[in-house]
């Protein structure tokens, strides 16, 4: 199949690529991009190790095709810390030992951000229930939730 | 994925002609993607051209008012659980709509995708046909209108012709204290597929009896059915134990379900009752709330 | 608790790698991507069991874009040879038919041919294009039927090691017998007798992060390999041996992994991605997609275990006795042996005797899974202690704190324990306030313990003193739980100065001296052993050089807080020198500081648990959930209390997922129905509830800092603590894992 030109915003800054109909959002991303923080981890959407947030909504980038990202704003994991500044998030994860392997934490971490943006006040029930879409087989889910809790309450204060 | 093409119509007109249009493998209609992709990924299914529909205006938005509610098939579920109004009105269909899969499915999966792609286990069939839905078709021949349980006729089948779209659902505003409710089984928190699921819409009377009642229930026959008899137990009562207790018996004899890789056919039919017993509670307390 | 004495251990410092995982910049194994890169794919055998008569390549490499096409004709083939792991041992001989089949395919998935082409596209249509005459033959699936007079041999040549006399052809390949004493005089004296069989099924490490590997080999032969392993010296010494290559021929950097947990300690695409390289003369990068990593790797065994325990009134255990039964896959070597020797060892025991059979049947060949093989048993022997506690009316952690191993106990396969910490963790849980919480409402509390014995092997270590007094801590273990930040903080401690100035990283097979796996919890205790041992190494060389300029002896030099001291009583003697100057000055003063190490650690403290698990039991809908977890684990000494913290909870995870709702299923032809994340069900956030790391520290005689392995033992007990509790939430004892709510609510309806 012919190549298709797309012409979207990748973490605020705009791109042009050429993808077939039939690669993913997360493949565009990864091989076209390079931007390699976002998984795969299943491709099915059910581990969410390749979350990214599309015209601000929380999405699996395995189940968007890169197609769609015409006219459209994708933020991935590099794009959520501000230049040098690491974002609360980010510094929480670290902080709380959220952090094992690593390779389920840009999903989670951008998932918690959708979630914070949405919700700047989650409980922890709620925070798990947003997080529930994210798999994680190393941290059991304790140390990442109280890293996504403390960001939140980090968050309302500089507000 | 094998190569196919793909088009983003952004008129109904436009959609309707590239799905009629022919091909080897066919067209087919791209919503949310959530199982699209997949069976593509798996080689399920094959198409030669994907049709975007996430840009028609008819199936991109959602208006309540005093008729009722009428749903583009291609919003998504976020959009839908984030409507307070719809929340209020139609809590039953909401909950039904929320579980569909996780934040990140929520994000794109949409009803009109769930109802077209026809699983016995999906969540919104058996809240839409509580709430007697009616399904907006348009294709070539013009349009037509029918109730949602006449929609789907087979698991991954539905009466939809070449060139046909679902473009939205219909959902008459709710009588005087009634409410809906969906519950469904599912062995983790989230994420899973219904191994059951139940809706229940109640009207009670100014008494506080049951006037009406529509029994649903999910993943526990080919499609979703219906089960008169759980309702009619319901009917008279006032939701005490005996009528529950019947209305569950009734449920779990009106399924025709499968022993599957998520479930045993007993499982399944034991499942049927005891939700049908707590949603018939919970859109009782809802519709109480609404006297 | 640790004692205050330490500037750096003990405390939790961020670890120096972690803002590359949490900004995405950190490389995976699919991450890396090389100009001219191949993709490579694997065609998989359809049949869970069939003989290969033929295989015809030529119509896939008639496809466009395809460069090149394997199978085993392009192996050597191998003479039967013993291949050590961390914890499991594997034959090199079938190792090299499990990544490519030689004459039959032994499970559905099991790699047949592979290729490289210049798409994904490509190389999926060449898969398809490769023509393969299969004569199907009668699968083996249950541990029954392999075990059955006439049934269906996998190995025309297997002989069950252990038994004499047996000529037959046979799916048993091993019997193992551990023990001493005699049991039947040990059930005579009890008053109480439990007897019971347990079974549970295979199950997957459940690791996110895919196979992936990307090689590359250059017109001198010489190969590149970049993958995510737990092993790099494993993944070359295994590939040389599958390719026929010299080690030397082999250079494997290990990318950041996403996920181990014993299941990376092999190999599978690697060999492959060395030799379509070697043929196309590009790049090849493979990986592999989730339904391949649950088809296609090395989950853990289904076992039957039949477990015996009795005891006297006043709570003393007599005799303990077990036979297990564990699945092999596809290959001879469960870990059936690691699993009799673990099942008993928190407990005192005079007569003990434990049978175990290795049995091959048509699934994947297991591999380890974090603390291999005990977790099974545990769920067996925990189970059958609880239920020989409440026949004798005793609390079930007074039982166990009256039967424990101590210090000087002789463990059921040989050695005397050393200074042990499982009666303080028996102790903390029954202190806890956990442990005497009220219940709710169809609520249950139950208490497992578990034992692990932790490895030492081999590692070799280096630390590089910068010019400005910061160091580098070089080793070979691939990171996967925090092991970086732990290694530089004992190096810190050494050298006496701040964490913030000690970076770790690690190195690959030609940059660092040989070290076994990131396994077998040892990298903390044997690298670390190492790492200390080459920061003393620095510090001899950094007292040498203030010796040498102070003209003294350098053994009166003393090191502390980051400076040499000069010998005491020199009056107007000589200020102290810093690290800084002295590495400063380095060049002048005899050339550079690198301080190294390499040994085989030994005598690892093993680990014990004692977890307390309570859940809430839908006694309409079967479904069990957790609603509190505490774990107690001795540790050792907890370099970083938030890793270590980390690896409990994410073991005790693990274990209630393979608990409540992890098994393999299925269908009749033998292919898995629950490939993928939708049906093979790991706990995800909503399900598990904060859980709770209480560290013990009784330090280990045989490491300088005490430390202990930590990251396999929390994966022993939970088993049987969600089962126990269960059984207390409904009063019925579940001998059949996983309680996934069908079973459960079908237990709970057939009682009435």
């Amino acid at each position: 199949m012919a190549k298709t030109r797309v012409r979207g915003t990748v973490n605020g800054e705009p791109v042009e690529l050429l993808c077939e109909p039939q690669a993913t959002l997360l493949e565009v991303l990864r091989d076209e991009l390079g931007l390699t923080g976002t998984k795969e981890g299943c491709a099915t959407g059910e581990c969410g190790a390749c979350s990214v947030i599309l015209d601000g909504r929380l999405v699996c980038s395995c189940l968007v095709l890169g197609v769609e990202l015409e006219g459209r704003s994708v933020q991935t994991i590099e794009g959520i810390a501000a230049a040098e500044r690491l974002h609360p998030l980010q510094q929480k994860f670290l902080e709380h030992e959220a952090v094992q392997c690593g390779i389920c934490t840009p999903g989670l971490i951008v998932a918690a951000k959708a979630l914070l943006d949405r919700n700047p006040h989650p409980s922890e029930e709620e925070v798990r229930l947003g997080l529930a879409g994210n798999l994680c087989r190393c941290t059991g889910y304790d140390k990442v939730v109280r890293a996504v809790l403390a960001a939140a309450a980090d968050l309302r204060e500089q507000a | 994925m094998e190569p196919f093409g793909y088009r983003a119509p952004r008129s109904l007109a436009e959609a309707i002609e590239l799905l009629a249009s022919d091909g080897d493998p066919g067209p087919r209609v791209l919503a949310g993607g959530t199982d699209l992709l997949v069976r593509l990924r798996a080689g399920d299914v094959r198409a030669g051209l994907l049709v975007d529909v996430k840009r028609i205006p008819e199936l991109a938005g959602l208006s309540l008012d005093g008729d009722g509610l009428r749903l583009g098939a291609a919003v998504c579920a976020a959009e839908i659980g984030e409507h307070r109004e719809l929340r209020e009105t139609y809590p039953g269909l909401v909950d039904a709509v929320g579980v569909i899969g996780s934040a990140q499915v929520q994000g794109r999966a949409s009803v009109g995708g769930n109802l077209c792609n026809a699983s016995p286990a999906a969540d919104s069939v058996p809240a839409l046909i509580a709430l007697s839905a009616e399904c907006v078709i348009a294709g070539p021949d013009g349009s037509r209108t029918l109730p949602v349980e006449s929609f789907v006729t087979g698991p991954g089948e539905t009466v939809l012709g070449r060139g046909e779209i679902l473009i939205e659902l219909r959902i008459p505003r709710p009588r005087a204290r009634s409410a809906d409710a969906y519950l469904r089984f599912t062995p983790r928190t989230e994420m899973d597929i219904a191994v059951a699921g139940a809706a229940v819409n109640l009207t009670l009377g100014p008494d506080g009896a049951c006037r009406a009642a529509r029994v649903v229930l999910g993943a526990v026959a080919p499609t979703a059915i219906a089960a008169p008899a759980a309702a009619r137990a319901l009917v008279g009562s006032r939701l005490e134990e005996a009528a529950l207790a019947r209305a569950a018996a009734a449920a779990s004899d009106a399924c025709i379900p499968i022993d599957d890789k998520r479930g045993t056919a007993a499982f399944r039919r034991k499942l049927a009752g005891v939700l049908t017993r707590r949603a018939a509670r919970a859109a009782a307390a809802r519709a109480a709330e609404r006297a | 608790m640790s004692e205050p004495r330490y500037k750096c251990i003990g405390t939790r410092p961020i670890r120096p790698d972690g803002v590359d995982k949490v900004t995405g910049r950190a490389s995976f194994g699919a991450d890396l991507s090389l100009p001219g890169m191949l993709h490579g794919r694997v065609l998989r055998s359809p049949h869970a069991h069939a003989r290969i008569r033929s295989i015809e390549v030529e119509p896939a490499l008639a496809v466009e874009g395809v460069k090149a096409v394997i199978t085993a004709a392009d192996l050597p083939d191998l003479a039967s040879q013993a291949a050590q792991g961390a914890e499991t041992q594997t034959d090199f001989r079938d190792l090299s038919r499990n990544v490519l089949a030689r004459d039959k395919v032994l499970y559905h998935g099991h790699a047949v041919a592979a290729v490289a082409a210049t798409s994904r596209t490509a190389a999926e249509r060449a898969l398809a294009a490769i023509r393969v005459d299969y004569e199907v033959l009668p699968a083996v699936l249950d541990l029954d039927s392999a075990l059955a007079p006439g049934a269906p041999i996998l190995h025309e040549d297997l002989r069950t090691r252990g038994l004499a006399g047996g000529g037959a052809p046979t799916n048993l390949a091993a019997r193992i017998e551990i023990g001493r004493g005699d049991v039947e005089k040990g059930f005579a004296e009890a008053d109480v007798v439990v007897e019971r069989e347990f079974t549970t099924r295979m199950v997957h490490q459940g690791y996110i992060e895919p196979h992936a590997v990307v090689a590359r080999t250059a017109e001198d032969g010489h190969s590149v390999v970049w993958c995510c392993t737990q092993g790099p010296f494993v993944v070359r010494a295994y590939c040389a041996r599958i390719l026929g290559m010299d080690l030397s021929r082999i250079r494997v950097i290990p990318s950041e992994i996403g996920g181990g947990f014993g299941g990376k300690t092999t190999v599978y695409l690697e060999p492959l991605a060395i030799l379509l390289s070697r043929r196309t003369g590009r790049p090849v990068k493979m990986v592999m997609t989730r339904e391949e990593v649950f088809r296609a790797t090395g989950p853990t065994s289904g076992t039957r275990i039949r477990v015996k325990i009795g005891a006297t009134a006043k709570g003393k255990l007599t005799a303990a006795a077990a036979t297990l039964v564990y699945e092999a896959g596809a290959f001879k070597g469960s870990p059936v042996t690691a699993a009799a020797m673990t099942m008993f060892a928190p407990y005192r025991l005079e007569q003990v005797r434990i049978e175990g059979f290795d049995v091959v049947l048509n699934k994947p060949k297991v591999g380890a899974y974090r603390a291999p093989g005990s977790a099974m048993a545990a769920f067996a022997a925990e189970s059958a202690l609880d239920e020989v506690a409440l026949r004798l009316g005793m609390d079930p952690i007074d039982f166990r704190l009256a039967n424990a191993a101590r210090e000087g106990t002789e463990a059921p396969y040989g050695p005397k324990f050393r200074r042990i910490g499982f009666v303080e963790t028996l102790e903390a849980a029954k202190r806890h306030p956990h442990y005497s919480a009220p219940l709710g409402p169809g609520q249950g509390r139950g208490v497992a313990c578990g034992f692990w014995f932790n490895v030492g092997l081999q590692s070799s270590a280096a630390v590089n003193l910068n010019e400005d007094g910061t160091a580098v801590v070089v080793s070979g273990s691939p990171d996967l739980s925090g092991t970086r930040i732990s290694l530089a903080m004992m190096a810190a401690e050494e050298l006496g100065i701040p964490i913030e100035r000690v970076r770790a990283v690690v190195a690959d097979t030609e940059t660092i001296g040989y070290s076994d796996l990131s396994a077998g919890s040892r990298v903390t205790f044997a690298t670390g052993m190492a790492v200390v041992e080459a920061a003393r190494d620095v510090v001899r060389q950094l007292s040498e050089r203030a010796a040498a300029i102070w003209r003294v002896d350098p053994r009166e030099v003393r090191w502390e807080e980051g400076r040499a001291l000069p010998p005491q009583g020199a009056a107007g003697g000589p200020e102290p020198l810093g690290i800084e100057e002295l590495a400063r000055d380095a060049a002048r003063t005899g050339g550079p500081i690198v301080g190294r190490a390499s040994l085989t650690a030994r005598a690892p403290g093993p680990g014990f648990a004692t977890h307390i698990c309570d859940v809430s039991v839908d006694r309409e809908t079967g479904r069990v959930s957790v609603v509190r977890y505490t774990a107690f684990q001795d540790v050792g000494r907890a370099i970083h209390p938030g890793y270590v913290e980390g690896q409990i909870q994410g073991g005790a995870a693990q274990g209630i997922g393979w608990a409540l709702n992890e098994e393999y299923l299925w269908d009749s032809s033998g292919a898995v129905e629950n490939p993928g994340f939708l049906d093979y069900r790991m706990p995800i956030a909503s399900d598990l509830p904060m859980i709770d790391a209480q560290l013990i520290e009784v330090p280990s005689p045989t490491h300088p800092y005490g430390v202990r392995g930590v990251g396999e033992t929390p994966n022993v007990p939970p088993l049987a603590a969600v089962a126990n509790a269960v059984r207390a939430a409904t009063g019925h004892r579940f001998t059949d894992l996983p309680l996934s709510p069908p079973r459960v609510l079908e237990a709970l309806d057939s009682e009435g």
